[in-house]
């Protein structure tokens, strides 16, 4: 059974071009474009890198789990440890400054072969726990990325063990160290925009369809022909090369990685991560990714601005991550929808009632 | 039994060669060239006691936690938060009272009215929302592991054990002979022991009361057709609580009885989490005799894997998750 081999109508729409694609575009989305493009023009190079660039990256592994969790109804945690897991093998592969792991392999070589094994272990992590739902899921990922976690700790001959590896550079090529800040902003910029774009694309596709058609009803869809489990699998590969490629990224931002970056906490962050946000959009992860990279940056000055003790971050966080799940189970995309129809209905309400009261025809 | 004899024929007698050998290596005098395979007597069988009795420790924790879920479908994150909860509970009232068993009993019943207030203030709003529910106990693990790092602060503490219980005991197990042919018998901490035997009571009675009794009843009638328990007139919202309240309670308690034999720090609530999923993924969801069994088979493999391949010791354990998955998904002892 082929995967995307969906006949729906979507096929006989006609395609339409690039521009007026870009013309149907609403304000929303000129505004954060031309931000995000100018944005070196306005902020300093810490909220441009440490705030900004870093979102994203975080955004891009959330939006692998959104792309899971949203369309195929995975809620998979190994996001994180695949990225984690490129990031090693950028590491092992690469230059890094324990020189007698890493293979110095030029970065054209280590950074794709990173890419494709962490995606290869994600397909295979996807493939273990892809025969599970709902809640076993998250169980058996867990349990993987935890498995990882402790590899990574107790490994000293290939992961270096507890202080893992430091001193990996972003490479330099056509002349630009893309190391510095402003190459760096660009680079996760167009990084982003390219996942994004795919995810929505991927999501309209007779893939994506079929996918989210497995997500409401699996019986139905393995009725009417469809290979349930590969079209899982599939989208686990899928979702692990957006979080293998943010791995990359993100050893490059840190310039080195340890096991902490795949530690429980961080993988659970990610789940926090795309809820806050909002699974039911690819832009969720991003901006969850951005109050959660806020939060953690100013919270201690938050914190200690109203009396708090500085220290007890970790506690916001959780008890903004309950609140929204228990007010908003589509986070703050479903928040502000909410907000948005409430306004519509109210202004429609309003011009019903101006056209009654002034009787017009 | 017989019955799982008659079934799985080819199984049963791996099981019982394997069981076969483990009393021979127990029983038996070690010849040199054993030992230098095998190591010393003694490292085996303390490994193994020891395996034994941290798989008792995992079987409380891990049986609430497939209650929990047996019946309500609710994969409680926060269980690893109930147990550090308990254990820094019973480190309190045992300092305060100076009373073990009072420590035991505060946790259990504190602990349970945590569980039941978990339970009535936001479970039950969310009836068969599994994804959201599991969502909540992640958040609330998050904010318990910050309070109790914010009240008890990062330090190491120890649950004293009262003085029946601490000391020595000698085990007629010959751990070598010495030159004189005199043999030199296992002795082993009367701690462990107790627990052993108190995790043992308290997984038979588990066993009686789910069986034997009418809430046991309804507890099993809940498990397979919540729905049709409820459409019955029982009153589910009731029996609900109870087995929170008793899970969460057992959390506690083995949070008291895991202080006074380890020790209890900041993240000690996500190792015992992840155990206890580990432990109910082999042995089976919502199953109690998949708990014991997984909860045997982890403790084990911990033990045997820190002493034999240090390294990777807790790779092991996950490496029998993964086998037992592939080959039975559904775990050990689960009836489907």
């Amino acid at each position: 059974m082929a995967i995307a081999d969906l006949n729906l109508e979507q096929r006989a729409r006609p395609r339409e071009s690039f521009p007026t694609w870009l013309a149907r575009r609403g304000t929303a989305f000129w505004v954060v474009g031309v931000l995000l493009l100018a944005m070196p023009a306005l902020a300093s190079s810490f909220w441009l890198v440490q705030i900004i660039a870093y979102s994203m990256i975080l955004g891009l592994v959330a939006l692998s789990l959104m792309f899971l969790a949203g369309y195929g109804g995975i809620v998979s945690l190994v996001q994180m440890t695949v990225a984690a897991f490129a990031g090693y093998l950028v590491a092992i592969l690469g230059d890094s400054a324990i020189s007698q792991i890493s293979l110095h392999w030029p970065w054209w070589m280590a950074a794709p072969v990173a890419i494709l094994v962490a995606t290869l272990f994600g397909t295979l992590c996807g493939a273990l726990s892809v025969r599970t739902e709902g809640i076993y899921t998250i169980m058996i990922t867990l349990a993987i990325a935890s498995a990882f976690y402790y590899l990574t700790l107790q490994n000293y001959t290939v992961f270096n063990g507890f202080s893992g590896f430091n001193g990996v550079k972003p490479p330099v090529f056509l002349s630009i160290d893309w190391g510095q800040n402003l190459p760096f902003y660009y680079l996760t910029l167009a990084c982003s925009i390219l996942a994004y774009g795919t995810v929505v694309y991927v999501a309209r596709a007779p893939f994506g369809l079929a996918l989210q058609g497995t997500r409401d009803n699996p019986r139905r869809m393995a009725a009417l022909g469809f290979d349930v489990v590969a079209h899982r699998i599939a989208a686990y590969s899928f979702a692990s090369f957006i979080a293998a490629c943010a791995g990359v990224l993100l050893v490059w931002y840190q310039r080195q990685i340890s096991p902490g970056t795949a530690g429980v906490g961080p993988v659970v962050d990610m789940l926090i991560i795309a809820v806050v946000g909002g699974l039911s959009r690819p832009i969720g992860p991003f901006i969850g990714a951005l109050i959660y990279v806020l939060l953690r940056t100013f919270s201690l000055d938050m914190l200690e601005g109203v009396g708090l003790d500085g220290k007890r971050y970790q506690l916001v966080i959780g008890l903004g991550f309950l609140v929204i799940v228990l007010f908003s189970p589509d986070g703050l995309i479903g928040i502000w929808q909410r907000l948005r129809e409430r306004y519509r209905r109210g202004s429609d309400a309003r011009d019903a009632g101006m056209r009654v009261g002034g009787g017009a025809p | 039994m017989s019955d799982f004899i008659a079934r799985r024929p080819v199984w049963s007698l791996v099981i019982i060669f394997a069981v076969g050998i483990l009393v021979w290596l127990v029983f038996s005098v070690w010849t040199p060239g054993l030992e230098a395979v095998l190591g010393r007597k003694r490292v085996f069988l303390s490994a193994l006691f020891n395996g034994i009795t941290l798989g008792a420790l995992y079987f409380l924790v891990a049986s609430g936690f497939t209650l929990i879920f047996g019946l309500m479908r609710n994969v409680n994150l926060a269980h690893g938060s109930l147990y550090l909860f308990g254990g820094y509970l019973g480190y309190s009232v045992g300092n305060l009272t100076g009373s073990w068993l009072l420590a035991l009993l505060a946790a259990f019943i504190v602990v349970g009215v945590v569980g039941v207030l978990m339970q009535v203030l936001l479970f039950r709003w969310m009836e068969g929302q599994d994804l959201r529910q599991t969502l909540v106990t992640i958040g609330l693990s998050i904010i318990f592991a910050d309070l109790l790092l914010w009240n008890y602060g990062g330090d190491t503490f120890q649950v004293t054990a009262p003085d029946w219980l601490s000391g020595p005991v000698q085990l007629p197990f010959v751990v070598a002979l010495r030159g004189n042919g005199e043999a030199v018998m296992m002795i082993y901490p009367f701690v462990r022991i107790a627990i052993l035997i108190g995790a043992i009571i308290v997984g038979v009675l588990m066993w009686l009361a789910l069986n034997r009794t009418r809430v046991g009843m309804l507890v099993r009638a809940g498990v397979d057709d919540r729905d049709m328990l409820s459409a019955t007139g029982v009153r589910v919202q009731l029996v609900f609580v109870m087995i929170f309240a008793f899970g969460a309670g057992l959390a506690g308690l083995a949070g008291v009885i895991g202080g006074t034999f380890q020790s209890l720090q900041p993240g000690e609530d996500t190792k015992i989490l992840l155990s206890s999923l580990v432990v109910v993924i082999v042995g089976g969801m919502g199953s109690i005799p998949g708990a014991a069994i997984g909860a045997l088979i982890v403790g084990l493999a911990e033990q045997f894997g820190s002493v034999y391949m240090p390294t990777y010791a807790v790779m092991l354990t996950f490496i029998i998750m993964v086998a037992v998955l592939a080959v039975r998904p559904q775990g050990l002892a689960a009836r489907r």
